[in-house]
């Protein structure tokens, strides 16, 4: 972890402005932010430890815990929630056995909410990494589950 | 490198070639919303006809076109003729359109939504001849969905960077002037006159200022900043350029949200683009004027679409808004420096001004609210999707003409505009004129464009509930009055739904929402009981079933609905209890199926599954007594 | 700097530019209740306690509205009013309600704007009550963290980023998860704290609580033994014992700053192996003696050791006058320049 780390950071000397380019590159490369990585930041851009920490944990994109292999998104917009998100929600809770925040025991998902992905013409829906899955009904949700199940 | 002139031409030719070529042209939305639809499915199944039949077109991928109920669109030119729009295609479709229209000449009447374009197709309406189309007007959407993003030549060949190079033959105070005599207001909602804040950043002092285009479309049901930049990434480049020629800044950033992945690609290849032909970087046209644009992917706090929050988050602070009294962000913004902070929609606005004048932009839209307003209609709605339509048109027009009225049959009950900072707007405010001054007046906002229809199948505490539910876990938490009161609100909007409200509870939520709204750092507290407000305002009835008669007269609240099945009309088909997930319906084959009260959880699957014919199956509120499970103890 | 006059309901009151409204009513002895605010501190504006009506219309936080000539100024607006009842109320619903056990008793803004604005049980009962409860940070051996009668003021954090330039808490979650917090909210003592206390004396409430405090019946006024610095601090006395010490406010020294040792190092004082009389070695045992009997051992082996064989060495202890001292004996009465100190090891 510490070389894939200092390369990420290694531009980053001093650069205290940079906090959040960072800690999203640091994501990327490691899956989350682990405590030390946080230290290694705060010792690269000369910032409080405490400070790396506010600010990474006041935005809902960075992670203190390792994810699941695949990130599925239930979308919670308005539009979602009048044509029953809550219900998706539900029913994928009820298909991984995990509840919003949480990751499967097999590492395999990570399940959370989000304000809205835009996609508000096609609610309710569900974003599974980085593609949407669109008007969909609780009984869809194992089989778009399944699709990702390699 | 050539001038602009030169740039022009070579566009013009490129972009004429493809529309009068001798081929048919084949436009794809394939913005998120058309690609969650299928889109890239159907340009794949395209391409494959088209080499298997050896046919020959032009397939260009487009941005959103806007009526997403009707995604995947395809629009197809052939030479001479108008365009057609397909609508909702499938692959199945591709096979079908390619045999009919590209290879014969029957376009396929019934796929498609109408015709646009010079010239006419026979058997097709023209689109802006219905209902949905003819009131709107396309400005900000100029061009989306007709020009491929990706191509700076495209946009180029349709006025772009006009607007541009005539600013930079005007001095800043020209343009400067030109914007205040639009009449153009903030986009992002809170309609501060776009011209006064470019005069104030302008008259700012200072050795290095920035321009901020704020993409951090946050508002949940609002889509179209997103739209506007996978569709015309460029017309927002170039009205961040024209403000930094207009105040003297030569950086801008665009704080754009990370959830949007194809927005922040579309802007990195348009930025890149924009330097190979000069529109970006030293000595732009040609001109002293120098301007270059990062790209700062947001990391999610709603919080930061206001403004001071999100350029402290630019500088890798918490995105907590500075508390008044401060100094505007005209004079200190960005790391403390003049900062221009305007939306997608008002940058993306400010080319054509430019190009075609002020008169000419202020000729449409109210005399207050000049212009076009663009929204995001969803909801209940028949036709969703994204809508431009001239400020001072009404609610009902949006509604019913655009949005073909309430979906599914449904009645209408309310409709919300603004997102979490706005407010519920029953039917008698129909008639409302859609302009800031009018909604501000009738308890909501314009806000940035979300507007969600709710029909008589909506409970409206459920709707503030959800809206609390949003702005609580939003709020930065530096003030007392939004942390905790969002809290407090929201717990007891929550107890009011579970059936536990209390004699009073009305009072205190408007009380709170009250000192809420007053005492609140930001704006989003300030507006964060605006949902609580309204709803109370237009629907205190509601509130008052859910906390005296335990009654949720929308049948939404869980904890206050049961089902049951109706003994004279179930046949016994047990779909019902096939599908449902607790294993609470009991009954045999042919015989009248049995809810049991105790293990059910009011999902409504049971409801769904049974056939129309039987419709055995009613939803109750309030609840029905669940009955004392029987004891098979034996009792010493 | 020029002197304006506001009017502050209804009373005329001096000022001088520059100075807040809130600073401007507590130089002329009005209270406006506040919570976040800390004369040391810049104002930041976040309990909103605070709030007041200007010139009839506007409504603003005094911690944060710069004085104006001829302003006027309402703290009992109904909106006013009601803005502040609803915004302590919240406060005090979300507050644990175990005041007779808790250190800030008798010394709590919270209990005292709670009390100034008038907090019911009746009123409160509306409110649905919610409480944290989350394990009191006990790792540091002179105080405690119990983030659930913390009230989010962030006097500690600005304390230690604008007074002590150590940053070793900040704000961190947000919204209602807000929570002033370590590096992943670490136990404190893991932190680069270095224990000065000065966020724990500000503390409003007492999230922030030194261990076994006691109240004092007495105070002392004394300067603080540690170092050369000279501290003013104020003992807490109680009988014969010392029980607390706070940093003296008047002390043109530390203006009531005081270091770890300063402020919680006090418990030798009192400690049952304290030296109290000097000892000298007789017979291979060391033996209490007198003052008298010490001095004159010195002097005489002094008298016999003059010249280059003898050296001193001085201590930081000790104030910057004993040290001029110790070098003018020295070189003068010794006879030598075999002086240094310990500062320069």
């Amino acid at each position: 972890m510490e070389e894939r780390l200092s390369a990420v950071l290694s531009p980053y000397e001093g650069r205290k402005d940079a906090l959040i380019p960072i800690l999203q590159k640091v994501q990327d490369e490691l899956g989350y932010l682990p405590d030390d990585a946080m230290l290694e930041i705060a010792k690269t851009t000369g910032l409080p430890e405490s400070r790396v920490y506010a600010v990474a944990s006041f935005y809902a994109q960075f992670r203190f815990t390792p994810r699941g292999k695949h990130t599925i998104m239930v979308c919670r917009g308005t539009a979602c929630h009048v044509r029953g998100a809550e219900r998706i929600l539900e029913e994928t809770e009820r298909s991984l056995g995990i509840v919003e925040g949480e990751t499967t025991e097999d590492q395999k998902y990570t399940l959370e909410t989000v304000a809205c992905i835009g996609c508000c013409a096609l609610a309710p829906c569900v974003m599974i990494d980085e593609d949407v899955e669109a008007k969909l009904t609780p009984q869809m949700v194992p089989e778009i589950l399944s699709g990702r199940n390699e | 490198m050539m001038n602009f002139t030169e740039i022009q031409e070579q566009a013009r030719q490129e972009w004429d070639s493809l529309q009068s070529g001798s081929v048919p042209v084949i436009a794809v939305g394939t913005a998120t919303c058309g690609r969650s639809a299928g889109a890239l499915g159907v340009v794949q199944a395209f391409e494959e006809e088209m080499s298997e039949k050896g046919v020959e077109a032009h397939i260009v991928e487009v941005g959103c076109i806007g009526p997403c109920y009707a995604e995947p669109l395809v629009n197809i030119t052939k030479p001479g003729r108008a365009t057609v729009a397909y609508k909702n295609v499938t692959k199945k479709m591709v096979t079908e359109i390619v045999d009919n229209y590209l290879k014969g000449d029957d376009p396929l009447p019934h796929y498609t939504l109408g015709s646009f374009g010079e010239g006419t197709v026979e058997n097709i309406p023209r689109i802006l001849d219905t209902p949905s189309f003819k009131p709107q007007e396309r400005r900000v959407f100029r061009n989306c969905g007709v020009i491929d993003p990706t191509n700076i030549n495209h946009y180029i060949a349709n006025e772009g960077y006009n607007g541009l190079s005539k600013a930079l033959t005007m001095t800043q105070s020209e343009v400067v002037e030109e914007m205040k005599k639009s009449g153009l207001r903030g986009r992002g909602g809170g309609g501060f006159p776009a011209g006064r804040k470019w005069e104030a950043g302008l008259n700012a002092e200072g050795d290095q200022k920035y321009v901020v285009c704020n993409a951090d479309e946050g508002d949940p049901g609002a889509f179209m900043d997103r739209a506007v930049i996978e569709g015309d990434p460029h017309s927002v480049l170039e009205g961040m350029i024209i403000a930094g020629y207009a105040i003297g800044a030569d950086t801008g950033y665009i704080y754009v949200r990370a959830e949007y992945p194809l927005a922040i690609r579309r802007l990195e290849r348009a930025i890149e683009q924009a330097h190979e032909k000069g529109f970006l970087g030293n000595n732009i046209l040609g001109t002293d004027f120098s301007f270059d644009i990062n790209i700062f992917p947001g990391a999610g706090a709603f919080v930061c679409g206001e403004s001071t929050a999100l350029t402290l988050s630019i500088e890798g602070k918490r995105g907590m808004p500075r508390v008044a009294p401060r100094p505007r962000t005209t004079e200190q913004g960005l790391y403390d420096k003049p900062t221009l902070l305007n939306n997608v929609k008002t940058f993306s606005s400010a080319p054509m001004i430019i190009t075609r004048g002020a008169e000419w932009f202020a000729s449409i839209g109210t005399e207050k609210s000049t212009g076009t307003a663009i929204f995001a209609l969803t909801g209940k709605v028949n036709n969703c999707g994204l809508i431009e339509v001239p400020m001072g048109i009404t609610l009902r027009e949006i509604i019913y003409d655009i949005g073909g009225g309430v979906a599914d049959g449904g009645r209408f009950k309310a409709v919300q505009t603004g997102g979490p900072s706005g407010g519920c707007l029953p039917e008698s405010l129909l008639d409302t004129p859609i302009d800031y001054d009018s909604l501000d007046e009738a308890g909501s906002i314009m806000g940035s464009g979300g507007m969600v229809v709710m029909d008589e199948k909506t409970c409206m505490v459920d709707v503030a509930r959800y809206f609390l539910d949003f702005t609580e876990i939003e709020s930065c938490g530096q003030c007392v009055p939004c942390r905790l009161g969002t809290k407090q609100l929201l717990d007891i909007l929550k107890d009011i739904c579970a059936g536990k409200g209390k004699k009073g509870d009305i009072d205190l939520l408007i009380e709170l929402s009250q000192s809420v709204h007053g005492g609140s750092v930001c704006g989003l507290g300030q507006t964060a009981a605006n949902p609580v407000l309204t709803t109370i305002r237009y629907f205190r009835d509601e509130f008052e079933a859910h906390i005296n008669d335990k009654c949720c007269p929308a049948k939404v609240c869980k904890p206050l609905i049961s089902f049951r099945i109706l003994e004279d009309k179930c046949a016994g088909c047990t779909l019902c209890a096939k599908s449902c997930p607790v294993n609470a319906i009991s009954g045999e084959k042919k015989e009248v199926h049995v809810i049991d009260q105790g293990l059910c959880v009011q999902c409504g699957v049971c409801m769904e599954k049974c056939p129309k014919k039987f419709s055995a199956v009613e939803c109750l509120s309030p609840k029905l007594p669940v009955a004392p499970k029987e004891t098979t103890e034996v009792v010493a | 700097m020029s002197k304006v006059t506001l009017t502050i309901d209804g009373l005329q009151i001096p000022a001088k530019e520059g100075m807040t409204v809130l600073e401007a009513a507590q130089a002329s002895g009005l209270y406006i209740p506040n919570l976040c605010n800390h004369p040391d501190l810049k104002p930041a504006g976040l309990c909103r306690v605070c709030v007041v009506k200007m010139d009839d219309w506007k409504i603003a936080i005094s911690c944060k509205l710069p004085v104006k000539d001829g302003m006027v100024i309402s703290t009992e607006d109904p909106e006013v009013q009601q803005i502040r009842k609803s915004t302590v109320e919240l406060l005090v619903a979300n507050h644990p309600m175990t005041c007779l056990t808790c250190e800030a008793d008798g010394d709590c803004e919270l209990q005292r704007v709670a009390h100034y604005v008038g907090i019911t049980q009746e009123n409160l009962n509306r409110y649905r009550r919610s409480v944290r409860s989350i394990p009191i940070d006990r790792s540091n051996p002179f105080f405690d963290f119990d983030h659930n009668k913390c009230i989010l003021c962030g006097i500690c954090v600005r304390t230690c980023d604008e007074l002590q330039n150590i940053n070793a808490i900040d704000y961190a979650q947000r919204g209602v998860d807000s929570i002033i917090s370590t590096l992943a909210n670490k136990p404190i003592a893991e932190s680069r704290c270095e224990s000065c206390g000065e966020c724990v004396i500000r503390c409003p409430v007492a999230a922030l609580a030194p261990k076994g405090a006691q109240e004092p019946m007495r105070e002392v006024k004394s300067i603080c033994s540690y170092c050369g610095v000279g501290c003013g601090v104020m003992l807490g006395v109680r009988g014969q014992k010392v029980v607390s010490v706070e940093g003296d406010r008047d002390n043109p020294v530390n203006k009531g700053s005081l270091c770890v040792k300063g402020r919680f190092g006090y418990r030798f004082i009192n400690h049952p192996e304290r030296l109290k009389t000097p000892l000298i070695k007789k017979n291979g045992t060391l033996e209490e003696a007198s003052w008298d009997e010490a001095l004159d051992l010195i002097a005489e082996k002094f008298s016999n050791s003059k010249g280059d064989k003898f050296a001193a060495l001085a201590s930081a202890r000790i104030t910057n006058e004993d040290n001029y001292l110790i070098q003018k004996f020295t070189r003068a009465v010794m006879g030598t320049n075999n002086i240094d100190h310990c500062a320069r090891l």
